[in-house]
């Protein structure tokens, strides 16, 4: 049976992933007026990137050919 | 910049770009690809009902904390943060905490013990059919409602927040959830409840952090809300001295034993929608950890909940109001405050995070309705009292059957309460009726050998009848809450906690005066069932930091060091 923490790896790999491809989209055309507040620090890079990492830890560790942990 | 489009509407709150839509479709997909696949694994009454009872301590924690976490709670509390402040947190920590480590070290052996598929079903156990038919018609009938009541309020708010079509939302969110549930069962519930969970902190926690450095910290935030509002807003207990000290209108008496002793206990350990996750624990000493890793991160959830609210009041170029004001004036209300943090924080991609987030929120609190309401109609109504005979197969076709219709009835309040608002109000009060007398009723139950049955079954509906009782009079002459919560300064919020208060009395004191006139049950009758007569099962030899009485002490020391930090 596949872990549920594959699942949840799952999702923040492709979440991460989406915000991180948004936030450099972001970073190489910057907008002439940014619609939200500290857009200078690219939160959406970083966090994207934090929750990328941490989705492709789970997927590894809890790959689905390592056994059952629910 | 990434290319922005109204997604059905141009006047709106937040406006979601393609990769925002992309991040939400994509979490609908999951969730059903979730339920498909545990469909094989949900054959059996226990697969289906109890999610084989083979859960972790973590994963069971985790549900059990992201079925109360629905999106309503996370944007109603970052309301009430704004609207009163620090003092909000209460519902977090006292509210909460004590009465999760009484659960785990207190009730939940005799829940586990007992091998009861429902809270209803221990009181069939404890005090024989007239009490489990009393609380599973009332819990089934209510779970339902609320359902539905949550399910119009989650589609308005993503009409003002998004500018999604009411009927959109409605049927897009409760189909899925349909589906999920009805596929797998408790465990499709539970491991979306999980991930739910964690996608709710992923999508909040951008607002504190950005928030926080915007604000200059927490000292600096401090500050700015005692300049803008006022210095009682971020004080935890210092003003609870009286009524008046305090925006919320209420004082400490209220808070600890109103809230923190009878509310929150009725809740946490006894509203069948929590406590259903926990039994679903794989070995005792997993059911005893999952309430106690589920208060280790309660104990967190300020920090995207109430901070927020906070950091609105400091922030925020405009001042929020109450719904009527903000409708009247064209302004934003108190509910606003999370949506209105998360535009002002979160670009293209976290704000398709955040907004995931709330649904997320939604559909786990959804989820936990449907799949608490199924288990209590099979077991605890059908079976007992319509189909005593009927195959273990059949019972779990009533649950997926029970799971769909449980959903559209839902459905069919959130058209009713769209019809006739003050429905509403009237559904969530109903709720409220029923939890402090049924805690006072199951806590005589474990504790007390001498409960009778009887005893149970008129403290429980005596209790009820009273809560019915004082919030008709307080309906009918709203200058009686000062009788109920004894000030004439208290306001609405005093009136639950007294409320609660007085009903579970009522309930206490029947159940103790019947019992001593009716005939008690014999004492092996009550094995497994009642302290004192039920030999629990010791953890065993294993190292201190693997043993629940370690990590409640832990969380204790924690709890108490918080709340001296923000007096």
């Amino acid at each position: 049976m596949i872990s549920i923490w594959f699942f949840i790896g799952f999702s923040l790999l492709v979440d991460g992933g989406l915000i991180l491809a948004a936030g450099i989209y972001q970073l190489t055309n910057p907008p002439v007026h940014p619609e939200v507040v500290l857009f200078n620090l690219h939160a959406n890079v970083w966090w994207g990137a934090v929750l990328f990492a941490v989705g492709l830890f789970y997927c590894i560790h809890f790959r689905p050919a390592r056994g059952s942990r629910s | 910049m990434m290319p922005t489009m109204a997604f059905f509407a141009a006047n709106t709150l937040v406006r979601l770009s393609p990769i925002d839509v992309v991040i939400v479709v994509f979490y609908f997909v999951l969730v059903l690809a979730i339920g498909w696949y545990l469909k094989g694994r949900a054959h059996t009454g226990e697969d289906f009902f109890m999610a084989g009872r083979e859960m972790t301590a973590w994963v069971a924690g985790l549900s059990f904390l992201s079925a109360n976490l629905g999106a309503l709670e996370l944007m109603g509390w970052a309301g009430s943060a704004y609207q009163y402040g620090i003092l909000a947190t209460h519902w977090y920590w006292i509210g909460a905490i004590p009465a999760m480590l009484f659960l785990a070290l207190v009730m939940m052996p005799f829940y586990y013990i007992s091998k009861t598929h429902s809270v209803p079903g221990y009181l069939k156990l404890r005090f024989g059919e007239s009490s489990r038919a009393l609380s599973a018609v009332c819990f089934a009938f209510m779970t339902v409602l609320m359902s539905g009541v949550n399910m119009f309020a989650m589609a308005k708010v993503m009409q003002i927040v998004l500018g999604w079509d009411l009927n959109f939302s409605i049927w897009v969110s409760s189909l899925t959830v349909a589906i999920y549930v009805a596929l797998g069962g408790l465990r499709s519930a539970i491991f979306n409840e999980v991930l739910q969970f964690f996608l709710i902190w992923a999508g909040a926690l951008m607002i504190p952090v950005l928030g926080l450095y915007e604000a200059g910290g927490w000292e600096h935030l401090k500050v700015l809300i005692a300049t803008r509002f006022s210095a009682q807003y971020v004080h935890l207990w210092a003003g609870l001295g009286h009524f008046s000290a305090n925006p919320m209108g209420i004082n400490w008496v209220g808070i600890v034993f109103g809230l923190g002793a009878v509310i929150s206990m009725g809740y946490w350990t006894t509203d069948f929608l929590v406590v259903q996750r926990i039994l679903a624990a794989k070995d005792l000493r997993s059911a005893e950890m999952a309430p106690i890793i589920g208060a280790g991160f309660k104990m967190l959830v300020p920090i995207i909940v109430i901070l927020p609210g906070l950091l609105g009041l400091a922030v925020l170029p405009m001042h929020l109001t109450g719904e009527v004001q903000a409708a009247a004036t064209g302004g934003y209300s108190y509910n606003d405050v999370l949506p209105l943090m998360l535009a002002r924080y979160c670009g293209p991609g976290l704000l398709g995070l955040g907004v995931t987030a709330l649904i997320a929120g939604f559909m786990s609190g959804m989820a936990g309705n449907v799949s608490a309401f199924t288990t209590v109609w099979t077991y605890d109504i059908y079976r007992p009292f319509i189909n005593k005979r009927a195959s273990d197969a059949h019972y779990v076709s009533m649950g997926r059957w029970t799971t769909v219709i449980g959903v559209l009835i839902s459905v069919g309040t959130a058209y009713l309460v769209m019809q006739f608002a003050s429905i509403m109000d009237y559904v969530q009060a109903l709720f409220s009726f029923f939890i402090a007398p049924l805690f006072g009723t199951v806590l005589l139950g474990m504790l007390w050998k001498r409960a009778s049955g009887a005893g149970g079954f008129w403290g429980l509906l005596c209790g009820t009848g009273a809560s019915v009782g004082m919030w008709t009079w307080v309906k009918i002459d709203p200058r009686a809450l000062r009788y109920v919560a004894l000030s004439p300064d208290a306001k609405g919020l005093a009136q639950d906690m007294y409320q609660a208060l007085w009903s579970f009395l009522v309930c206490v004191t029947v159940t103790v005066a019947v019992s001593y006139l009716t005939r008690p049950r014999p004492a092996a009758e009550l094995n497994g069932l009642v302290y004192g007569m039920t030999e629990v099962p010791r953890v065993g030899e294993v190292a201190f930091y693997h043993k629940p009485l370690f990590w409640a002490g832990v969380v204790t020391a924690v709890f108490i060091v918080l709340n001296i930090i923000f007096w």
